[in-house]
């Protein structure tokens, strides 16, 4: 064999090994993860006394001890306190959820009508799932149904007054339902007014550019809870007699406005961080200013800025309960009427209902969240930077 | 502080638009759209609170109810608009609300310069104080040296000031900001007594660990009567609002409750037939613009003062408020309506 004269040199390629034990076994991964250094020992430890310390409290309060059935106080409050638990007994009282679950939802939305905001949220999911879905084709058919169709469609639904549909007015609106409801308005609103208000800021035109820096620097200067408390309590006062302007709308044009600022100077960020050759490149293809804009500019400039677009609609989502101060039920405050209800006062009522508020806050909050890391995963964006 | 700017900037507004306010006549506004409009509070125990279907319940909301009984004959034709406490006034003064039941003080400010005409009081509240049973505390007079848990910038802080200067006794108030931390540092034991409205004492014993173990001590050291207000410049509505009231307390005088309110209608006094508009040539509902069987629609639809009492707020309800000051005034309370005939 004289085609391998090296015969200490190995002829062919040896076959993968799997990696070594101590990689990849739970041993390891927790001796790479956890105890890696002295000082990842002491903080492995200091987090584990904590958990220990908090984990079985919380569990036995929040599951062991908890009250899951029931029609009113006493399966929540013990005997002093006129119920049927034992001395000393605390605990969550899920029966108060359950028992006020479809008011959380729907607020004081008639009852032989609830099939029509369960119709409108099915509308919604089925219009933006495909939306979220980078795979789905027809998106620009899908948007405008979402954005311009459906927000028609759901008015009526809701609302009713039309096709034969009964009158509900806004202040038996309440719930989970008015924080989506505002938060969807918010969105859609302030996406794309925000990036044209964005644009309008870094125009050329004075007049535009003035314009835009007034709206964006007066709505950022005022706390969106003045607004709302003015457009409550003066507003009714300045209008003619008999003119009164619904609250609702009120409140859904002060949180879109509002949004709309915020997002204005996010996308402004995603803008700045643009080269100007893109715009000199565009330019010299002979494009005109709005297809330069749509085309090249602010599909990067909005890649570049997900992160802060997602963190304005979370904060978004999370000031919509700002509302409960003109006197309306957002989910929030739905649930913190129920708080004084004669039916269910107990000591545990309120914290089992603030828990529960806040689990549903959080599972909205950190659905947005993952969806923005995954785009931005899709995108690649941090890749190419 | 801030409260009181507040409202005397909120005031001065109400003052500089009371012409342009709705002064036409309400009750055909209301007959035209079909139901009363009512201004209730957004959420306070047994006064105003919606059950687990959606359906305002409560002291306060059965006089919204009695008055669309009045008018319509129907106690259902209400619809409620949830007012905080500081857009409630702005709500009746820009004819958002037709009335406004929304335990709400009656004083000569909000009489004469907020522009609103209050006639009855459907609740005599009060300040009261509520101390653990472990202190052996009978009356507020004994209560020298306490530690008061209180809520800063209301009245309730001026009234306890007031109080014991006037009976010359000494106190540590422990003020907080927030109603919820007045509650925590009286459940903490930072305080011996806690003071605020009697009946908000009640609800709030329901929500201590161990509701027992607190006493409400009977002095009540402010006057606090509650009741429906209307805007100035519509008298016949007003009267309107006023006799749904009066009507409440009445058939309670004469016994007429939710379930024998149409046997009555058999009764040979001639008061009581009156009063259920059986009797003849009788103008007791006319002469308000309405029918003759008002009251009978009041009593029927919600029924009398002792009965709403009961079932909201009273013994059998968690909140076991005695009846006290608002009893009628044959059983030693202030309770009193002015005959009708």
């Amino acid at each position: 064999m004289s085609d391998n004269k090296f015969n200490y040199v190995r002829g062919e390629m040896l076959p993968q090994q799997p990696a070594p034990l101590a990689a990849r076994s739970v041993s390891g991964w927790i001796r790479t993860n956890l105890l890696a250094t002295p000082k990842d020992v002491i903080l492995t430890i200091l987090a584990l006394a904590v958990l220990i310390a908090i984990l079985p409290g919380a569990l036995n309060w929040l599951f062991v001890q908890a009250s899951w059935l029931g029609s009113d106080r006493s399966v929540c409050a013990t005997t002093v306190q006129g119920g049927i638990q034992p001395d000393g007994w605390h605990g969550a009282c899920w029966a108060f959820v359950k028992d006020r679950f479809v008011q959380f939802i729907f607020g004081r939305y008639p009852i032989e009508e609830r099939w029509r905001p369960i119709l409108t949220l099915i509308m919604f999911v089925v219009l933006l799932v495909p939306l979220l879905m980078p795979k789905s084709p027809r998106k620009g058919l899908n948007a405008i149904l979402l954005f311009i169709v459906f927000p028609i469609i759901a008015f009526f639904l809701l609302h009713g007054g039309a096709f034969g549909l009964e009158r509900v007015e806004t202040p038996r609106w309440g719930g989970l339902m008015v924080t989506l409801i505002l938060s969807f308005v918010g969105i859609a609103v302030s996406f794309p007014l925000g990036t044209l208000l964005a644009l309008g800021r870094r125009s050329q035109m004075p007049v535009i550019k003035t314009l835009s820096v007034t709206f964006i620097e007066v709505v950022r200067g005022v706390p969106l809870i003045t607004v709302l408390f003015m457009a409550n309590v003066m507003l009714p006062l300045f209008l003619p007699t008999g003119w009164t302007i619904d609250n609702f709308l009120r409140a859904l044009v002060a949180v879109a406005l509002f949004a709309s600022a915020y997002m204005a100077e996010v996308i402004r960020g995603g803008l700045q961080a643009i080269p100007k050759g893109q715009s000199e490149g565009a330019d010299s293809l002979g494009l005109s200013y709005w297809q330069k804009m749509r085309l090249i500019i602010l599909p990067q400039a909005i890649k570049l800025v997900i992160p802060g677009i997602v963190n304005t609609f979370i904060g978004m989502f999370k000031d919509t309960s700002l509302v409960s101060i003109i006197g309306m039920f957002d989910f929030l405050n739905t649930i913190r009427l129920n708080f004084t209800d004669t039916t269910w006062i107990t000591p545990v009522t309120p914290i089992t209902g603030l828990v529960f508020a806040g689990f549903i806050y959080w599972i909205f909050c950190f659905s947005m969240s993952r969806y923005s890391a995954f785009m931005e995963r899709h995108l690649d964006v941090a890749h190419k930077r | 502080m801030k409260k009181t700017l507040l409202s005397a900037a909120i005031g001065a507004a109400v003052l500089g638009f009371a012409a342009s306010a709705a002064s036409a006549a309400t009750l055909d506004d209301v007959k035209a759209k079909g139901f009363v409009q009512c201004g209730v509070n957004t959420g306070l125990a047994g006064f105003a609170q919606p059950d687990s279907s959606g359906n305002w319940k409560g002291f306060d909301v059965d006089y919204c109810k009695a008055v669309a009984a009045a008018v319509f004959g129907d106690a259902t034709k209400v619809k409620y608009t949830p007012t905080t406490a500081q857009s409630r006034f702005t709500a009746l003064q820009s004819g958002e609300v037709d009335l406004l039941v929304r335990n709400t003080t009656w004083t000569i400010s909000r009489d004469t310069a907020l522009g609103f005409n209050f006639r009855y009081v459907n609740y005599y509240d009060g300040q009261g104080f509520m101390v653990p049973k472990s202190l052996n505390v009978k009356s507020a007079l004994e209560l020298s040296g306490a530690a008061v848990c209180v809520q800063s910038g209301t009245t309730t802080e001026l009234n306890l000031a007031d109080y014991f200067k006037a009976n010359k006794l000494e106190y540590k108030p422990v003020v907080f900001e927030k109603l919820e931390e007045v509650n925590a540092a009286y459940q903490a034991g930072r305080c011996d007594v806690y003071t605020t409205d009697q009946s908000g004492l009640y609800s709030l014993r329901l929500g201590l660990s161990n509701p027992d173990d607190h006493v409400i001590l009977p002095e009540i050291i402010s006057k606090e009567p509650l009741g429906p207000a209307v805007r100035q410049g519509d008298d016949k509505w007003f009267d309107i609002v006023s006799w749904a009231g009066y009507a409440m307390v009445q058939a309670e005088e004469f016994g007429i409750t939710q379930a024998n309110v149409d046997e009555m209608k058999n009764s040979t006094n001639p008061d009581v037939r009156r009063f259920l508009g059986v009797e003849k040539d009788t103008k007791i509902g006319t002469d308000l613009g309405l029918t003759n069987e008002w009251a009978y629609n009041i009593v029927k639809g919600v029924g009398n003062y002792g009965e709403v009492f009961e079932r909201n707020i009273g013994s059998n309800t968690p909140l076991k408020i005695q009846r006290g000051l608002n009893a009628l005034w044959s059983k030693g309370g202030l309770q009193y309506a002015p005959p009708i005939r």
